[in-house]
């Protein structure tokens, strides 16, 4: 069933009402949007909208956070990690705060609202600042769970949502794994490794490749930091070819997190697919996606690409 | 406490305070030498804080985090950290940061340093401890160049919009930023007016006298559902005549020549003469 990483966001944040009393959640005008409107229902009094003033957002998260409560924090992805990432990276990271900022609408996949709305360098920003978890999770079973897990995790984590429907990847017996990667196809002449919504991709890309006699692996990396180092290295090592996909810029996100830990390791002929230092623009969310690459034909090529190397 | 006493405690602070950044060769005196008497009245007269780990304790964050010395200054004064950390401000390995970072020091509420956060961070204490019924109230020390900040009118707004009576700015009125005149760089008045336009109750006050900030503080108790705001006059630079009211010391440590003349000036500490720190 398809169904977007945002509302099993709202789904969470409700089962967490009931069960965690610390649990504040707070919003910036988009409560409606971002699903937090779910906690609002059930628990108001513990529901503080901030108007649209993302930095405050922020900085009262941290606030909250310092008199032991545990704060959701909400906005799109380009204004939480965008607009309020000087506060992000002083106020909650330097001081190690227990934060949870979970940004929806990242990506192309905004849609119509276009080439503003698109947050692509979100995951970039988040990894690169210290004590920071970063989590994409790549449909909604696994959004619930890793919002839950969050919840447990004491510090910050910055977990990425997204506003269109998304095909499951998972069955009700998943288990989300804080840090670990996943294996969902084990394969020998090349190893994709995709996060988020191009996770369905790399699934078809894995049939598609089977057709032409291409054993492909797949790998889920939800966690972008701190990464699967080991699993990343073992496929490497297994299939000495690696294909990233992410609906991200090319530079900073998953293929670039990646690149480090293969470069530090056990380097092998690497291309990524995403979005290709460039902005995004309005149009549907699938003709973006098409438009961009970011689809299983483009994985599939990029395959072909890398292992003739 | 009587105010002579006060005295003494902010004569001591002073000399650390200066202590610590002509040590350091680096530092801000100007900004940290303005807030004392404020300082010293939060913490000896207007603040429950037995301990910085107390559960029960009020809460202080220093927005204008390059105050840090003078934060530094009345935690050692009130046995919070050893005042053997003086010669190590700003050095490698130092609990005692350029900014305060509460990971590195007990008593340090929020890490601050970037400016325009501290007023966000004392609305979510406060948001919190009224969702819990709880007593403690929250104290924060703005810079007035640091309420150029956008950020600060966020949570200006937030403070009122929540009823936020258990959260008290005090805003550093020293006139001067890094630039010059706060007037010649970015107007802030009338401060008074913006503030009790976002829904705070204002109240004005001279910053270095502690009968005023008593005053203030009495006053500020009577004020039920709204924040408040005490708008503290004060002299950058307060206490060492060559750097009071001078914008150049805002982020410059005295030499070695200065250092002495300002030491000198200030008196032993325990005398009752007035020497820095007070005109009250």
């Amino acid at each position: 069933m398809a169904k977007a990483t945002r509302e099993a966001y709202g789904e969470a944040l409700k089962k967490l009402a009931a069960s965690n009393p610390d649990i504040v959640v707070l919003d910036a005008d988009l409560s409606g949007s971002t699903k937090t409107s779910e906690f609002k229902k059930v628990s108001p009094e513990r529901f503080f909208n901030v108007g649209i003033a993302e930095q405050n957002l922020i900085g009262t998260a941290a606030g909250l956070s310092l008199a032991g409560k545990i704060p959701f924090a909400s906005s799109f992805a380009m204004f939480a990690a965008g607009r309020a990432f000087e506060i992000i990276r002083n106020t909650v990271a330097y001081p190690a705060l227990n934060v949870k900022i979970a940004a929806t609408h990242a990506g192309l996949t905004v849609g119509e609202d276009g080439g503003s709305h698109q947050a692509i360098e979100d995951i970039s920003l988040m990894r690169t600042i210290p004590n920071m978890v970063v989590i994409n999770p790549a449909d909604s079973r696994e959004a619930e769970q890793a919002v839950l897990k969050a919840a447990e995790y004491v510090g910050p984590v910055y977990i990425r949502l997204g506003r269109m429907a998304v095909e499951d990847v998972y069955t009700d017996s998943y288990v989300f794994e804080w840090g670990k990667g996943v294996l969902l196809r084990d394969g020998k002449d090349v190893s994709i490794i995709a996060t988020g919504l191009m996770v369905q991709e790399a699934l078809k890309a894995h049939e598609i490749l089977k057709e032409d006699g291409i054993n492909a692996k797949v790998i889920n990396i939800h966690t972008i930091k701190p990464i699967d180092r080991d699993l990343i290295i073992r496929a490497a090592k297994e299939t000495k070819a690696i294909v990233t996909a992410e609906e991200h810029s090319v530079i900073g996100g998953l293929g670039s997190a990646v690149l480090e830990v293969l470069s530090d390791e056990y380097p092998v002929p690497l291309k990524r697919v995403g979005i290709l230092d460039t902005f995004g623009e309005s149009g549907k969310p699938k003709d973006l996606l098409q438009k961009y690459r970011l689809t299983a034909d483009e994985i599939v090529r990029q395959v072909k690409e890398v292992i003739k190397f | 406490m009587k105010y002579d006493e006060l005295k003494v405690i902010a004569k001591s602070m002073r000399k650390n305070i200066l202590t610590m950044i002509y040590k350091a060769k680096s530092g801000h005196p100007g900004g940290s030498l303005s807030a004392v008497e404020i300082m010293v009245y939060l913490y000896y007269k207007e603040m429950k804080i037995d301990s910085p780990i107390d559960e029960n304790r009020d809460r202080f964050v220093l927005s204008k985090g390059h105050g840090a010395p003078v934060l530094y200054a009345v935690l050692m004064e009130k046995g919070f950290i050893s005042k053997d950390l003086i010669p190590t401000l700003r050095q490698i390995d130092s609990k005692l940061q350029g900014h305060p970072d509460m990971k590195k020091l007990p008593g340090v509420e929020a890490s601050t340093g970037s400016l325009g956060q501290g007023l966000s961070i004392a609305n979510g204490m406060a948001l919190a401890f009224k969702l819990d019924k709880k007593p403690n109230r929250v104290f924060a020390l703005l810079g007035d160049g640091e309420i150029n900040e956008g950020m600060i009118w966020e949570a200006a707004m937030l403070a009122s919009h929540y009823n936020l009576d258990n959260l008290t700015a005090v805003l550093d009125h020293n006139g001067l930023q890094i630039d010059g005149k706060n007037e010649d760089v970015m107007t802030i008045e009338p401060i008074d007016k913006k503030f009790e336009a976002f829904g705070w109750h204002v109240i004005k006050t001279e910053g270095h006298s502690f009968e005023s900030l008593e005053k203030a503080f009495e006053e500020r108790k009577t004020i039920k559902g709204k924040p408040a705001i005490i708008i503290a006059n004060t002299i950058k630079g307060k206490g060492c005549s060559f750097m009071e009211n001078q914008a150049g010391w805002h982020g410059k440590a005295p030499n070695e020549g200065e250092f002495c003349k300002a030491m000198e000036e200030m008196g032993d500490i325990g005398d009752k003469t007035e020497g820095g720190g007070y005109n009250g």
